[in-house]
């Protein structure tokens, strides 16, 4: 682990650089930078997500051309309760940054990033599927990884474990079986 | 799945270009070149694809789920069955971002015993996927062959880990026990026959005409495509972009050592299937040099009292570190609230583990970011225009384990 750290710290002056030129473009582009084990997120406003990601590819300084990740946190009970987080990667800088947006549990949408990275397809396909975030603009926005007639969302801390399943028709079903 | 099957295929293909003269075929799920259980929708004009929708999801089992409801070290036995050929790949990645949430540093024994292992996962990963797909394009020998080689890695695996398969050897702050006396000896016999090997799957292959005839010029991606659509691994590389996790992000001490990212700007099933090769041989380089840079004695974990369960020794002889071993196992440690990401390069591509953590014993939030997964999306691209039989190839040079893909 040394060496990660060792080289994210030597990056660190040229990552708050990041944050930086976004907020040089438009004030209101970041509401927060947060530094942890040398990985830096920039929690960025709803309202401007794609801006700022369209920004952050295209700069001619920032380059992050791949979207490595894109995956949801679920904060419940806590408000905002949902937490999308994008790591993005700048194959010529050798840089990884990590875009987060917070989103409310009453309506939580967000605009879709397909239009900057076409690789974000799947990935907010699986997070509307196993979430149910809605990504706006979205091209084919179904479920990927559940059944299409699926009920809930299994990834959201108020989905049980073990599912919603009738355990006392199972037990009987398996007594039953047995005898 | 029988009522999404329908709906897949009315609100999709038959919509989509509503021609008379296509036809929908419904390709897998239990179809062997499709390795694994993956649906794909095509709509052929004759023997050419038209578009093609990929399906997935049979096999998905909830592992990131299961992970929050297990401790950070209980986690480690659902990463092996992930991407399941290359199960100590994902012990890695898994343990590295923990490493990182805590904080704690692995010693460099454990950290060059971690490389050893994984390039060995890599090698028999690239031949298992050697064998399957020219399977798939009908060359039947190199199966046998690459087969007959991948049995001598997992053996060394059972030697040293206890399994063949599900290592789980690679566990928070080190490794899980001291490879045994002889280890080295085994890995060396190895590293002095597989070379020849590679040879001669070369000399089956590489000149082959029809070999040739099936991957050349078949399945092609700019560069810039690859890297809009998320592409990683030998798949970007054969595009020409040489991002290889172990040069541009080194973990687990890859700084120290020297190798090659072999890249090709061809991009077709030809230059990816080069590229593997290539890759192995590039590992046993790796391998030879972890060898030498293995200290003979020295600890496989780190000391970090009751995160790391401490050595059965001391368990015997000091009341504290009982106390830990009990603490650790029966509610875990409690690594402090934030989030990490730790990417290594697996065989497929980059593979990314995302940790949240509240402070409590059990992850907020666990996912992996499977290059399988994430590849796999690129694949309409590679074959749409392309005849029916090139779509085997193009499934098998993008090297998909399903396990990853579904989760």
């Amino acid at each position: 682990m040394t060496e990660t750290s060792k080289q994210n710290a030597n990056v660190v002056v040229e990552r708050s650089a990041v944050a930086d030129k976004l907020r040089g473009w438009s004030p209101n582009a970041i509401s927060e930078v947060i530094e942890f084990r040398g990985e830096t997120t920039i929690v960025v406003p709803r309202n401007v997500l794609r801006e700022v990601a369209e920004r952050c590819r295209a700069d001619k300084e920032l380059q992050f051309n791949l979207l490595s990740d894109a995956t949801c946190v679920d904060r419940f009970p806590l408000e905002p309760r949902f937490e999308l987080n994008y790591h993005l990667v700048s194959i010529p800088r050798r840089d990884r940054v990590r875009l987060r947006v917070r989103l409310s549990s009453d309506d939580p949408n967000v605009d879709s990033l397909v239009p900057v990275w076409p690789g974000a397809n799947w990935l907010e396909r699986e997070i509307f599927d196993l979430f149910g975030i809605r990504f706006n603009d979205h091209p084919d926005l179904r479920r990927i990884l559940l059944p299409d007639d699926w009920e809930g969302h299994p990834l959201r801390k108020d989905y049980p474990v073990e599912g919603y399943r009738d355990i006392a028709a199972a037990a009987t079903r398996y007594t039953r079986n047995r005898t | 799945m029988s009522s999404q099957s329908v709906s897949t295929t009315s609100s999709s293909i038959e919509t989509a270009t509503g021609s008379a003269k296509t036809m929908v075929l419904n390709m897998g799920p239990q179809h062997p070149s499709t390795h694994g259980v993956l649906r794909i929708l095509l709509e052929l004009d004759g023997e050419t694809v038209v578009k093609a929708i990929p399906d997935m999801g049979y096999l998905h089992t909830g592992i990131e789920k299961s992970c929050e409801d297990k401790t950070y070290s209980q986690a480690i036995t659902l990463t092996d069955r992930i991407d399941y050929l290359n199960p100590l790949g994902n012990n890695l990645a898994y343990c590295l971002a923990v490493e990182k949430l805590l904080g704690i540093e692995v010693p460099k024994r454990a950290q060059y015993i971690r490389v050893l292992m994984v390039e060995l996962q890599r090698i028999s990963s690239h031949l298992v996927w050697l064998g399957t797909h020219a399977i798939d394009l009908g060359a039947m020998s190199v199966f046998l062959y690459c087969f007959r080689e991948r049995e001598e890695i997992l053996k060394i695996f059972e030697f040293v880990t206890g399994q063949r398969m599900m290592t789980s050897y690679i566990r928070i702050g080190g490794l899980a026990l001291d490879p045994p006396t002889g280890y080295l000896q085994r890995v060396e016999k190895f590293l002095k026959m597989m070379p020849g090997r590679i040879d001669e799957y070369e000399e089956l292959l590489t000149g082959n005409r029809i070999w040739m005839g099936r991957t050349k010029d078949v399945g092609y991606i700019s560069a810039e495509d690859a890297i809009a659509l998320s592409m990683t691994g030998p798949t970007l590389r054969a595009a020409g972009v040489a991002y290889d996790n172990r040069k541009v992000f080194p973990y687990s001490s890859y700084e120290e050592f020297e190798f090659d990212v072999p890249t090709r700007t061809d991009s077709d099933c030809f230059a990816r299937y080069m590229i593997r090769v290539a890759e192995m041989r590039e590992s046993l380089k790796i391998i030879r040099q972890a060898m030498s840079k293995i200290p003979p004695e020295g600890p496989v974990r780190t000391e970090a009292p009751g995160i790391i369960p401490p050595e059965r020794e001391k368990m015997k002889t000091e009341m504290e570190a009982l106390i830990y071993h009990f603490k650790i196992f029966t509610e875990g440690f409690s690594p402090p609230p934030g989030e990490a990401f730790a990417a290594i390069e697996s065989p497929r591509g980059e593979l990314g583990v995302f940790i949240a953590s509240d402070g409590s014993p059990k992850p907020l939030r666990v996912h992996f970011r499977g290059p399988s997964f994430i590849n796999l999306q690129a694949l309409p691209k590679l074959i749409e225009g392309q005849l029916i039989a090139d779509v085997i190839a193009c499934i098998g040079t993008i090297d998909i384990v399903l396990g990853e893909v579904d989760r």
